[in-house]
């Protein structure tokens, strides 16, 4: 296997769509190449723009990539309901809502990502998964795994190693999918797990499964040995050089427009803006003295921000003009905990100075932060 | 370009002549006369039902997720119009045909089937239906020109309307540099091109074929700078802007801001400036540095600025102080609570560092390290933005010298300091010295305080910054 260089390659000629001739290969076509990048935006973002920009009717390309921590959402998933965002947030792990479609991946430096690039004509998941099993064999002649018709692989007939998606435009498609050799399971199930409450919508869901790494079966596997294996099937598939072509997805004279695509899919409006429409019907426990307040509260949620607020508390227990005013700014407000801390912060500014309003209003806010 | 208006709504021609007449919607923003066609009342032309295409690996149902349009939009051919999912798989449907839509026939989260209509678009009857499969070939052309197109090496997108009104214009669209998605040739294209034919001929040059599609940007034509050929008749053509105004509603942070300046207002500000000398507080920093990194933490100027505010605020409580709603009672605040007001992505933010009455500088460069490093994390806690009393607004890291800043309800004064400029100035000798100045700004609630407390409390906290030594005297 050679690693080759962005300057040796005939990669500018693939972007100007001049027939395959300058190829090294003369057969039918097929690219290779890898990610040097392990930012998930960066990634995902190469994904977008080979499927923008390329012209896959001469050759299939087949993309390698791996992610430093990150929560990968799909297209149209909420990213509440499917994964624990404090968790995320406090640790610093990156969530990244994805184009294709399907369910929740935690993905880090042990696992892998393949894209299968086509053209619209020549999409074909099942094909592109035997493929992966077939190069996993022929490493490892022991393994139990097997591709499932849910377009998962299982290995011993009970553990998930890889989940799929798939995007498909009007001329190109692509279907990716991850490979577990040695993720960070602790880390994976326990961000994986939602603890919001009261959620109530028409998001995909995702199903959840018992994951293994293959490591775990085998731990002479690395991830760099399964990529080159799945390089050197996929080379002989296609007839091609088993050559891996490096890419720096930060490179915008090799991919022009790529920093607007990663950007775009680190704003706000497409990671939490895109989550379809969705309700939050819960009960906030609130200790106050020597009570405890039974708070109901109702929002619906619309691109991501609150458009109907209801917070059913005991009358007068903040001053009404207090209560509205705090109902009208979360009105129209992102359901998100840093807008409304600082929004609620700046509200209490304007409010009588009272020691024991203060508390009241801390107290309300605290558990409605909460909730995001 | 001149652009002629047709009479009547219910066809369109097009003229072949110098002048090209194009019904579309910029058309209409051109227009400035008043009869306008009549509008989506009257169907002009034709309605299509658009069917929804096979997905592949035998998918007969979908359920839509999104619809990028809406009845009533007009949509050119390769648009998407919504985003479908199958089985994991999300799926851009692009429209086959130029037009307006008139009927989405499913709502979000409805199973939409394959081969069944999706949308109605109403097409317009002279450019006829469109072929069944998506238009990327070239169309049927002189042999000449199609292996112009197979030596470029590559397919021009263009919609059956473009290359009739290319073909009307003798115009080659492998010479027309598109400006659409995936370099498409839009209609402005042509027009454009058709403008730029008053003189030079444009070679085809392979760089402009190789321009991606960043943005749908307008095609402003590059004056032809070659005067060797026919003299070009200049033709001023207006430039077009068609930059929109955007409107966004005020929400969430932003509104609760309007709210809290709006009250800030409200109190009559005064104002008292001042300069500092930190030439010798700029060397303390210098040699204390490294010591705070041993520990792990970084210190700038800002905990030396608070600390001395906190000893001159515990000669000058006054300025630690609230006024109530009705100006009937003043609250001498015991804790000195200094905010620090921070520049995030969210606009202006103000964590306080609590009771710096009780902390050292140190313990206060720590406490600015964790609130710094929550603050661009976008983690700040409720308390760490409430229960200030008095605030600091280092503006001079990003520039300027003097400033009026605006007291934050309920606090009745406010700092802001200037960059840090190294100026000459006049030593005891009366000899020039290189000095460190920074600008003081603070504005002060003129309904308790007056200059003489708000100067006096100025002094007092230069004094303790121009002579760093003096601060160990008052240190608690």
């Amino acid at each position: 296997m050679v690693l080759q260089s962005l300057k040796n390659c005939l990669w500018p000629f693939c972007i100007l769509r001049i027939p395959k001739a300058c190829f090294r290969s003369t057969a039918s076509g097929g690219l290779i190449i890898q990610s040097v990048s392990n930012d998930v935006y960066q990634n995902l973002a190469v994904e977008d723009w080979i499927h923008d920009h390329m012209d896959l009717e001469k050759q299939h390309i087949l993309f390698l990539w791996r992610n430093s921590p990150a929560v990968v959402i799909g297209r149209h998933q909420n990213p509440w309901q499917e994964c624990n965002l404090r968790l995320l947030r406090q640790k610093n792990i990156k969530l990244a809502r994805r184009r294709s479609g399907g369910g929740t991946v935690y993905h880090d430096l042990g696992n892998i990502n393949l894209t299968f690039f086509t053209t619209r004509k020549k999409y074909q998941r099942m094909e592109n998964l035997k493929l992966v099993v077939k190069a996993l064999k022929a490493l490892r002649p022991q393994l139990d795994v097997h591709v499932t018709d849910r377009y998962d692989i299982l290995l011993d007939r009970q553990y998930k190693i890889s989940g799929t998606a798939a995007k498909l435009g009007r001329t190109s498609a692509y279907h990716h999918c991850t490979l577990l050799c040695n993720a960070d399971k602790f880390v994976l199930s326990s961000v994986l797990k939602s603890p919001y409450k009261g959620l109530k919508s028409n998001a995909t869901p995702s199903v959840p499964a018992s994951v293994k790494n293959l490591f775990e079966e085998d731990p002479s596997l690395t991830s760099e040995i399964l990529l080159d294996a799945i390089a050197k099937e996929y080379a002989t598939q296609h007839q091609i050089d088993h050559h891996i072509t490096l890419i720096n997805p930060a490179d915008e004279t090799l991919l022009p427009g790529i920093s607007n695509k990663t950007e775009e899919l680190q704003t706000w409006e497409w990671v939490y803006g895109k989550t379809p429409k969705f309700s939050v019907s819960t009960c906030l426990n609130m200790a106050y003295k020597d009570s405890v307040l039974d708070v109901k509260v109702n929002m619906d949620v619309k691109n991501g921000r609150i458009e109907v607020c209801n917070i059913d508390l005991p009358e007068h227990w903040l001053p009404p003009g207090l209560y509205s005013e705090l109902i009208k700014s979360l009105t129209g407000s992102k359901f998100c905990p840093n807008e409304t801390t600082t929004l609620v912060a700046t509200l209490l500014r304007v409010c009588p100075q009272d020691d024991e309003l203060h508390s009241r209003w801390s107290l309300l806010c605290d558990n409605m932060i909460m909730l995001m | 370009v001149c652009i002629h208006r047709v009479r009547s709504c219910s066809s369109i021609r097009f003229i072949k002549s110098k002048y090209v007449c194009v019904f579309d919607k910029s058309a209409l923003k051109f227009s400035h006369q008043q009869r306008l066609f009549r509008t989506s009342a009257v169907s002009c032309g034709q309605i299509v039902q658009f069917k929804l295409s096979d997905i592949g690996e035998g998918i007969t149902e979908v359920t839509v997720k999104e619809w990028y349009v809406k009845e009533g939009d007009s949509v050119s051919q390769f648009d998407s119009i919504c985003e479908v999912q199958s089985d994991k798989a999300s799926v851009t449907i692009t429209s086959r045909y130029d037009g307006v839509i008139r009927k989405l026939h499913y709502s979000i989260d409805e199973i939409a089937f394959v081969g069944k209509p999706l949308v109605d678009i109403e097409i317009d009857a002279s450019k006829g239906v469109a072929p069944e499969e998506d238009v990327v070939e070239t169309p049927p052309m002189s042999h000449e020109e199609h292996t112009h197109q197979e030596i470029k090496g590559h397919k021009t997108l263009a919609t059956p309307a473009v290359r009739r009104l290319a073909m009307e214009n003798n115009i080659k669209l492998s010479e027309v540099v598109g400006t659409g998605k995936d370099n498409r040739i839009l209609k402005e294209d042509i027009l454009n091109y058709l403008a730029k034919q008053t003189g030079a001929i444009l070679p085809p040059s392979p760089k402009a074929e190789i321009v991606p599609p960043l943005r749908k940007t307008e095609a402003v034509p590059a004056a032809p700078k070659d005067k060797a050929r026919k003299i070009p008749v200049p033709v001023s053509r207006p430039i077009v802007f068609s930059g929109k105004d955007k409107t966004e509603p005020v929400t969430g942070f932003q509104k609760a801001m309007v709210k809290t300046m709006s009250a800030a207002l409200k109190i009559p500000h005064f104002g008292y400036c001042d300069e500092i000398d930190l030439t010798q507080l700029v060397q303390l920093r210098e040699e204390l540095k490294p010591l705070a990194e041993i520990r792990g933490v970084k210190l700038s100027f800002m905990p030396f600025f608070i600390k001395a505010a906190s000893l001159g605020l515990l000669q000058y409580p006054i300025l630690n102080a609230s006024l109530d709603e009705n100006c009937q009672n003043v609250t001498y605040k015991a804790s000195h609570n200094i905010g620090v007001a921070m520049d995030t992505e969210q606009g202006l933010i103000v964590p306080n560092v609590k009771n710096v009455q009780v902390c050292s500088v140190f313990d206060v460069a720590v406490e600015l390290n964790r609130l710094q490093s929550l603050g661009s994390a976008g983690q700040l806690g409720t308390s760490d933005l409430t229960g200030g009393t008095f605030t600091l607004s280092n503006i001079g890291t990003i520039g300027g010298t003097y400033a009026k800043p605006v007291i934050l309800p309920p606090e009745v004064a406010i700092g802001a300091l200037g960059k840090i400029q190294v100026l000459p100035r006049f030593n005891g000798k009366g000899e020039v010295f290189k000095a460190q100045i920074m600008n003081v700004s603070w504005s002060a609630d003129h309904r308790i305080i007056d200059g003489a407390t708000m100067a006096r409390f100025s002094n007092l906290w230069k004094s303790y910054l121009e002579n760093p030594a003096s601060m160990l005297l008052d240190l608690k």
